[in-house]
């Protein structure tokens, strides 16, 4: 059976590999993907858009019904991993450690449970003690990282990068907290109920900008008749427009991304993990 | 005619494919998935699309690795084939 897959396997590169052979050259101008629609693109975006990285001008603008539905995709992708493994059973057995002796007690009555505070705090069963070159540096490397997130999505229109990749950045920025303090730390700081308004929030306001425009009288998602409600210049609108939708992009990212990691690392309880 | 550094990266690349098909271990596949998308990265600045590649720095060597970590973590570390 291996000897038959291996063969298929060899025979469909060969295939794939004879197909590639009728490509055209790379950057070749007079390459079908170049001809139609590209010129217009690299000749007339900055005139259109005002924005100086006509990737993200193409993205989010020409092609904005296109990314619209992305950020759904990202959107369902979280959900379907909430719906999937996240489990609300409580725990049958609790760890908890006396921190003043360090002693670890090991609960199996579910009913009963300690006060934690000063005296008592959380244990995990997977336990490894933080380590403190990891947390002191992860602590002073996580604003930097969140900055530089930030960074990315407003500058999407001037730099590579934008709301995705920006969402990303500072989605993993909170996966660093969990991982280098534990999931308790950030579970704590950032409410699962509040990271499931962030993921819809940003669907809504990427969805909300296009029926602001229907509603300003243009087409959906047409940032020139935004002119009225934002301040600057007119000629930059459409930037600013394409500003708008990517923040949207990029919180709805940023909490899919923490979404996910929390609920694979714990099986849905939330409770612990890496 | 071009610097063929092009060609290292792509070598790389296939090294680093057939590796982590290969290897056991599967936190060393997910180390070397890692590895993998952080090449394909520097293919991308090659060739000039560095929105795409800051893509694949940010979703493909640093956020699905702590994906793949964290679901090794809760399964198991070895595979059976």
């Amino acid at each position: 059976m291996r000897v038959i897959a291996f063969i298929i396997v060899c025979l469909t590169g060969a295939l794939l590999l004879y197909g590639t052979t009728e490509f055209p050259d790379w950057g070749d101008p007079k390459s079908p993907a170049s001809l139609h629609v590209s010129n217009y693109y690299i000749e007339k975006t900055y005139e259109d858009t005002h924005a100086p990285n006509f990737v993200t001008a193409v993205v989010t603008d020409y092609r904005g019904f296109d990314t619209m539905f992305e950020t759904a995709v990202i959107f369902t992708a979280g959900l379907g991993c909430f719906l999937l493994l996240r489990d609300f059973r409580e725990k049958k057995e609790h760890y908890y450690q006396h921190i003043p002796t360090g002693v670890i007690l090991h609960l199996k009555d579910e009913k009963k449970s300690l006060p934690v505070g000063k005296e008592f705090g959380y244990m995990d069963k997977e336990w490894v003690p933080p380590d403190l070159i990891n947390k002191t540096v992860c602590r002073i490397l996580i604003p930097f990282i969140q900055i530089y997130a930030l960074y990315v999505v407003a500058h999407g229109d001037y730099s590579p990068g934008g709301g995705f990749q920006g969402g990303v950045i500072f989605g993993s920025s909170l996966i660093l907290l969990a991982i280098s303090y534990d999931l308790k730390t950030l579970v704590k700081r950032i409410k699962e109920r509040l990271l499931g308004i962030f993921a819809a929030l940003g669907v809504l306001i990427y969805a909300g900008t296009g029926v602001l425009c229907l509603f300003m009288g243009g087409n959906f998602l047409d940032y020139g008749k935004l002119a009225p409600l934002l301040p600057g210049h007119s000629d930059h609108i459409r930037a600013y427009g394409m500003l708008v939708v990517e923040i949207g992009v990029g919180i709805a990212v940023m909490a899919v991304m923490t979404i996910i990691y929390i609920n694979i690392v714990s099986e849905g309880r939330h409770d612990e993990g890496l | 005619m071009h610097w063929p550094i092009d060609i290292v990266v792509l070598t790389f690349v296939i090294f680093c494919a057939i590796a982590a098909l290969s290897v056991k271990d599967l936190l060393a596949t997910a180390i070397l998935f890692g590895a993998y998308s952080f090449l394909m990265c520097l293919l991308w600045t090659i060739m000039g699309a560095v929105d795409v590649a800051f893509t694949e720095a940010s979703v493909g060597a640093g956020v699905s690795t702590v994906f793949f970590v964290a679901a090794i973590f809760r399964t198991s570390r070895r595979t059976k084939d």
